[in-house]
């Protein structure tokens, strides 16, 4: 049915690909081509690996200053002041305060609620209320701990989702940025209709995201007067923006250009706009000298947002025979002090909750709640790990109610071809997500492990194995109307020779999109893909392709990157008579120097081109009801683990993916992605936990105890593709980036709950399951190592 | 801040003479005085591996080294492997970096093991890199480039 992404390793084509089709579907078939689908090694892979990649914190120009942030440490209050020790020389130091703002004090985000530098009231710890920079670092520490920023801290800050509810009021009305209804169908009547019906209560906590380059940017006013800020980021345009609103100057006065990234998920979406203003401001401030501000670890652990904690209060119900009737969901994300990307993050969180199953009657309340967190923000997946870990817990407690396997109770309900979501949207004919499911159990050899876990369990001994599943989907690209909005721009310039360069402003994080990206493009030009590169991302070269988030480069990017591609060709076969057949490299460099040698002036051949959203795809932003996503990624995962009782300690004994994607671009780009989301996930699922000190702020804010996994803890990872259909992607793609975070902890909390049966413990209901936790649900049982 | 000293080392291959303050980061001598920014800070407290040298043969974190301890040494860092060396082509072709910041101290503790352990099996190769931090990459095309390199026939190896 698939094929494991390490038949690639050496870079060969690898055995066929079986691809399904439906041929009544409207879908354009999977089509071969030497370039789409090919394990191409990553542009950027000889100079990473031989460590000359530059970051932003190995650039250094003349004369540049180094950069500091002055931050609040009680969880909300007053500004009283902030005094400089007269015994420090300040005349050497480039100060910056909230007065020296020269155009709006606001990081811009949706709300635009969010100060670059706290004026008069902040409202959480670390937040961000002076600059200071000079050319020495060692001076810079020492002058940080000479300034005191003086806090009237408010009495009562607000940590917990519920408390803050209830408080009804103190950061914003009723301390809820946003409040979203999703209903479908008649509630009452599935109730009414319900013989089972199972109820609980699912937390999740705050993921640090852990990029191994720490954030940080370099700002410097260049000959011209051009405001120049580079860095590590994701999304370059949202920089520019902060920068025009903060600065007061336009964009031609201003440039963005992205640095080789170590790493994003999410954590260089938004808060990179925020450092990017600051070295703005100071180099403003220092007359345009070169500043860097780089963050150390602990830094930018305590600073930048981290993944929405969540609480989800499920109800659930179902006939005997085991097909769902209702299910009513309370979901509630910690979105901290000001709302920056809480909104987004909290609509695809709603939009995933009720996971890939068929209900009649729905309705799910989703609110971010306002605390004196720091921010929580975008982190892969954006929402939906959080309630697809609700929700599939939930599955299994109303299978455990039932008395039918969690495994027979997805079978019952899963969508299928002809139904509509809960979202509202139909389900195409060419959707077969019993074929993901068969190929899961079948690679995991799940029935037969389960049995064998059985046997092994019965004999009481103190370890303990299970096994267990999580089905879902992800959508990919921007929920709702989002990519309309955006209206997305990318170009293909080709040059005399004609090797070609694509334009956006996809930013490359380790994702591969300066790969994928050229393949796409190279498929449509009918180029090898050596004749292709990604122009560097740069706001004053190329256009604006929306930011590097949701999954939607592949799919929405490569698709304007495909289209302007074959404009492009399209141009060369009518002005410089290029044969239509002719797919060689050589044909294409002769056309491309015929069409320059007859236009002596003109400056360039470079083709633009727009997202145009594929038909059919409507949302109601009121109702929360029509098609939320233009395509979905489909995938079982099966995790299967040991515990012990004595200790709680979690061991990840084997872990199988399976996907249906689409088309897969590249092989090992896209394999990779789906091991280090599942490594993530892993994390998040039984290692990683935010620890908070009283005022709110991060207290483990150090690798050494914010604990990720490391090549010891990461079991085998088995990958699996199907390409089923086409999706409404470049060549049939789909996104993939973020469907790997939403799977490992729904599977891997079934296999553990598997594991305790029968010890008469508690099923676990949080992420993450620590050891203590395990212990937690398991008191009073495990001490002897006998089952209760 | 301590009275500097003069500093003699053999530095990927050269000898190297400088005069510097002994409490300094071996990370930031070679990353800001000697321009070798291969070398990466992931944390700066010894729990990543992405600053990553060799010391005399063996794998250290070189934020937490202190430039006196360099005194008559042989270092080597991610500048100074090889340009053949099979570890660069395996990752690459393998998919064994994506971001590619911990991919300078992972090559360098894949090359600490195999100048020590010719052949590891997995299972070593697992345990001998879990000092360095990967978040993209979940480990697997690591391992897997790894034994690749270990199979290249030595001799275009160091
Ligand atoms: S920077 Fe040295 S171990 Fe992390
Ligand atoms: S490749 Fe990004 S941290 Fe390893």
């Amino acid at each position: 049915m698939g094929w494991t992404a390490a038949d690639f390793v050496d870079g060969g084509s690898g055995p066929a690909i079986l691809a399904r089709m439906d041929q009544s579907s409207p879908a354009t078939p999977v089509t071969r081509s030497p370039v789409i689908g090919s394990a191409v090694p990553r542009k950027d892979a000889a100079e990473k690996v031989r460590g000359r990649a530059r970051y932003i914190d190995d650039l250094k120009y003349p004369g540049m200053l180094h950069g500091a942030t002055v931050r609040t440490r009680a969880a909300g209050g007053r500004l009283l002041g902030i005094d400089f020790d007269p015994a420090v020389d300040w005349s050497s130091f480039v100060v910056v305060t909230a007065a020296d703002i020269p155009g709006a004090n606001s990081t811009g985000m949706l709300d635009g609620d969010q100060p670059v530098l706290a004026a008069d009231r902040f409202r959480h710890s670390a937040e961000p209320v002076a600059l200071i920079a000079h050319p020495d670092r060692a001076r810079l520490r020492e002058a940080l701990a000479a300034i005191r920023v003086r806090e009237d801290a408010q009495p009562r800050p607000l940590f917990d989702i519920d408390a803050s509810l209830a408080a009804g009021g103190g950061l914003c009305p009723g301390n809820t940025f946003r409040d979203y209804l999703m209903s479908h169908g008649d509630l009452a009547a599935g109730e009414a209709q319900a013989e089972v019906v199972f109820e609980g209560r699912f937390e999740t906590g705050a993921q640090e995201h852990v990029y191994i380059e720490p954030q940080g940017m370099i700002a410097h006013v260049d000959a011209a007067g051009v405001l120049v800020v580079e860095g590590s980021m994701q999304c370059p345009y949202y920089v520019l923006d902060t920068l025009a609103a903060v600065t007061a100057r336009s964009a031609g006065e201003l440039r963005v250009v992205q640095r080789t990234t170590g790493g994003g998920f999410g954590g260089k979406e938004e808060y990179p706009s925020h450092i990017a203003a600051h070295a703005a401001l100071l180099t403003l401030a220092a007359g345009g000298r070169p500043v860097k501000l780089v963050y150390d670890r602990a830094e930018d652990m305590l600073a930048t947002p981290k993944r929405h904690p969540s609480r989800t209060q499920v109800r659930v119900g179902a006939r005997r025979d085991g097909r769902l009737t209702f299910v009513d969901i309370d979901f509630a994300l910690d979105g901290g002090a000001y709302s920056t990307l809480s909104p987004v993050v909290l609509s695809r969180g709603v939009i995933h909750a009720p996971g890939p199953y068929r209900c009649p009657s729905a309705r799910v309340r989703g609110r971010a709640v306002a605390t004196n967190h720091p921010p929580n923000g975008a982190f892969r997946g954006f929402g939906a790990p959080q309630s697809i870990f609700a929700i599939e817990q939930a599955m299994d407690g109303l299978a455990r109610q039932l008395g039918i396997s969690p495994l027979a109770l997805r079978q019952i309900n899963m969508l299928r071809p002809g139904d509509v979501s809960v979202a509202g949207q139909a389900i195409d004919s060419a959707t077969d997500f019993d074929a993901v499911l068969a190929q899961a159990l079948a690679e995991s050899d799940y029935l037969a492990r389960q049995a064998r876990h059985a046997a092994f369990n019965a004999t009481g001994g103190r370890l303990r194995r299970g096994i267990g599943l999580a089905t879902f989907h992800h959508g990919a690209g921007f929920t709702g109307n989002g990519e309309v909005v955006l209206a997305s721009e990318a170009a293909v310039r080709a040059r005399r020779d004609g090797q070609v360069e694509v334009l956006a402003s996809s930013s490359e994080m380790g994702q591969g999109n300066t790969t994928t990206l050229c393949q796409i493009a190279a498929d449509a030009l009918g180029l090898p893909v050596e004749r292709v590169t990604q122009a560097p991302v740069d706001t004053q070269e190329v256009p604006d392709s929306g930011p590097t988030v949701a999954s939607r480069t592949c799919m929405v990017v490569g698709l304007i990157v495909e289209q302007a591609a074959r404009q492009l060709r399209a141009r060369l076969i009518d002005e410089a008579a290029l044969a239509r057949e002719d797919m060689s490299a050589e044909g294409f460099a002769a056309a491309c120097a015929r069409w320059f040698d007859a236009r002596a002036d003109a400056p360039a051949l470079e083709v633009h081109a727009r997202y145009e959203p594929p038909a059919g795809v409507m949302w109601d932003e009121t109702t929360f009801q029509g098609s939320p996503y233009a395509g979905y990624a489909w995938a079982t995962y099966v995790a299967e683990v040991e515990v012990d009782l004595l200790t709680g300690e979690a061991t990840l004994l084997d872990f199988v993916a399976v996907q249906e994607v689409g088309r897969v671009v590249n092989p090992v780009i896209a394999a990779g992605q789906v091991e280090g989301g599942v490594a993530q996930a892993i994390g998040f699922a039984l290692y990683e936990k935010v620890v908070r000190g009283a005022q709110g702020e991060m207290a483990n804010n150090r690798i050494t105890n914010y604990i990720i996994p490391t090549s010891a803890d990461v079991p085998p990872i088995r990958v699996f593709f199907q390409e089923q259909r086409a999706g409404t992607g470049p060549a049939g793609a789909k996104g993939l980036g973020e469907l790997p975070m939403d799977g490992p902890g729904p599977a891997i909390v079934s296999a553990l709950n598997a594991a305790l049966e029968g010890t008469g413990a508690m099923p676990l209901s949080r992420l993450p399951a620590m050891p203590e936790d395990i212990l937690e649900a398991t008191a009073g049982v495990h001490r002897t190592g006998e089952a209760a | 801040m301590s009275t500097d000293i003069t500093l003699r080392l053999t530095l990927n291959g050269q000898p190297v003479e400088c005069v510097v303050d002994p409490t300094r980061r071996v990370l930031d001598l070679l990353r800001e005085d000697l321009g070798l920014t291969g070398s990466k800070e992931g944390c700066g407290e010894g729990e990543c591996g992405a600053c990553a040298v060799l010391l005399d043969g063996a794998m250290v974190n070189s934020c937490l080294l202190l430039a006196g301890q360099l005194q008559d040494a042989a270092l080597r860092t991610i500048e100074g492997l090889p340009t053949d060396d099979p570890l660069f082509e395996a990752f690459a072709r393998a998919g064994a970096t994506q971001c590619g910041i911990c991919t300078p101290g992972m090559v360098v503790a894949a090359r600490a093991l195999l100048d020590r352990e010719p052949a590891p099996s997995r299972e070593r190769i697992r345990e001998a890199l879990a000092g360095n931090l990967c978040r993209c990459t979940g480990y697997v095309r690591i391992l897997d480039a790894v034994e690749a390199a270990a199979r290249v026939p030595s001799g275009r190896a160091s």
